[in-house]
């Protein structure tokens, strides 16, 4: 029954949450049409999408987020120090990466984390083999990028959408 | 013009002001990185600035100038925060990919399908 | 005195945004490629998003928020329509 009633229980919350920031208060109507919105946002998806999202280990997901931000704030800083300063030695390159990585929920976020990086972007992605083509603005840094990608990102990844 | 903005404390102008330039900032670095990097796959990545701390910056600023001010909580900005967290990446994979599609028509120096195995195997036949 | 400094830093933004704008939009009139274009113009509408929102701190309305999310969500649908149209030659198919 309750799964019948809420197929994406996750996406369900975040459409009430938007709705609700949308008209702007908690009043008890705009949050009744928010109600109705969620649920038929729910179903709507669920006729669309047979496949269940869902989040094996939230905390895990929580860190997850946390190290994002705290990157995408480093690499903001890092990257407009790059433009502003314009060092000879910079340079930028294509990179292949091989990821295990085959879920598509989990690789759609794996992209909007890389891309939401600045510094990285990601430009193509077999899907047969898992081979991720990726542009990197600083390749000069010495950093080891298939590692960070690998263990900070991946590796999380693999573990929530198991 | 500013009027309005007379009622404001100044423990909440401190960091207004302070977010404002810092987003501002950020953005005009991001953009200049527009003129000053060569090449396209190297602009693809000046947007991005300003889609993920600059705007979160003039965001916030926002927030916190009109929570402060309607004393009451006022994060319906948290709407376009969450819809260009979501819609960049799709737009700026989107152009790349387009980009990168052109170049390998053209036959432009740029990686192939994206298997270095394969592409070793081309060579070698 | 903290509210000079607002006020002030509030203009300074406005023309910092300001410039990043004519920055994006030199960037679309010179091109070289269509792609770069489309870079263009994509930070254009993020650009100007910004600059709408600084407009709305400085007059205390809402009414720039509506506006900037309506610019936030057409920049989004337009640069996906405009690289669809770069891969396939066609944004209908």
């Amino acid at each position: 029954m309750m799964r019948r009633l809420l197929p994406h229980p996750l996406i369900s919350a975040g459409l009430f949450l938007v709705w609700l920031l949308a008209s702007r208060s908690a009043a008890p109507g705009p949050a009744l049409v928010g109600l109705v919105v969620a649920l038929l946002g729910g179903q709507a998806l669920a006729l669309l999408a047979p496949g269940r999202l869902r989040l094996r280990r939230p905390a895990l997901a929580l860190r997850l987020a946390g190290h994002v931000a705290a990157d995408i704030l480093r690499s903001n800083l890092a990257v407009a120090r790059i433009l502003l300063l314009r060092r000879p030695d910079r340079r930028a390159g294509f990179l292949h990466i091989r990821l295990t990585l085959r879920d598509p929920q989990a690789l759609a976020l794996l992209a909007i984390i890389l891309t939401a990086t600045p510094g990285t972007a990601w430009v193509d992605h077999d899907a047969a083999e898992g081979w991720l083509l990726l542009h990197v603005l600083d390749l000069s840094g010495g950093e080891d990028w298939e590692r960070i990608i690998r263990e900070r990102y991946e590796a999380p990844l693999l573990e929530i959408f198991a | 013009m500013t009027g309005h903005l007379d009622s404001l404390p100044a423990w909440a102008a401190w960091p207004a002001a302070a977010l404002l330039l810092a987003g501002a900032g950020l953005t005009l670095a991001g953009s200049l990185g527009l003129l000053r990097l060569r090449g396209f796959y190297e602009r693809l990545h000046a947007p991005t600035l300003g889609t993920s701390a600059g705007m979160a910056c003039v965001l916030l600023a926002s927030m916190l100038v009109f929570s402060v001010l309607q004393s009451r909580l006022v994060i319906h900005e948290l709407l376009i925060g969450l819809l260009m967290l979501v819609t960049t990446p799709v737009t700026l994979m989107l152009i790349a990919r387009a980009a990168i599609h052109r170049d390998r028509q053209e036959g432009a120096d740029v990686p192939g399908q994206a298997s270095p195995e394969r592409r070793e195997e081309k060579s070698k036949e | 005195m903290s509210l000079a400094v607002l006020a002030w830093s509030l203009l300074l933004a406005q023309l910092m945004l300001g410039l990043a704008f004519c920055c994006a939009a030199w960037r679309v009139l010179r091109g070289p490629r269509a792609q770069d274009r489309v870079v263009g113009l994509d930070t254009l509408s993020i650009n100007g998003m910004l600059l709408l929102l600084t407009f709305g701190l400085r007059t205390g309305t809402d009414l720039y928020f509506e506006a900037a999310l309506v610019i936030a969500l057409l920049g989004f649908v337009s640069t996906a329509a405009l690289a669809k149209f770069l891969m396939r030659g066609e944004v209908i198919e």
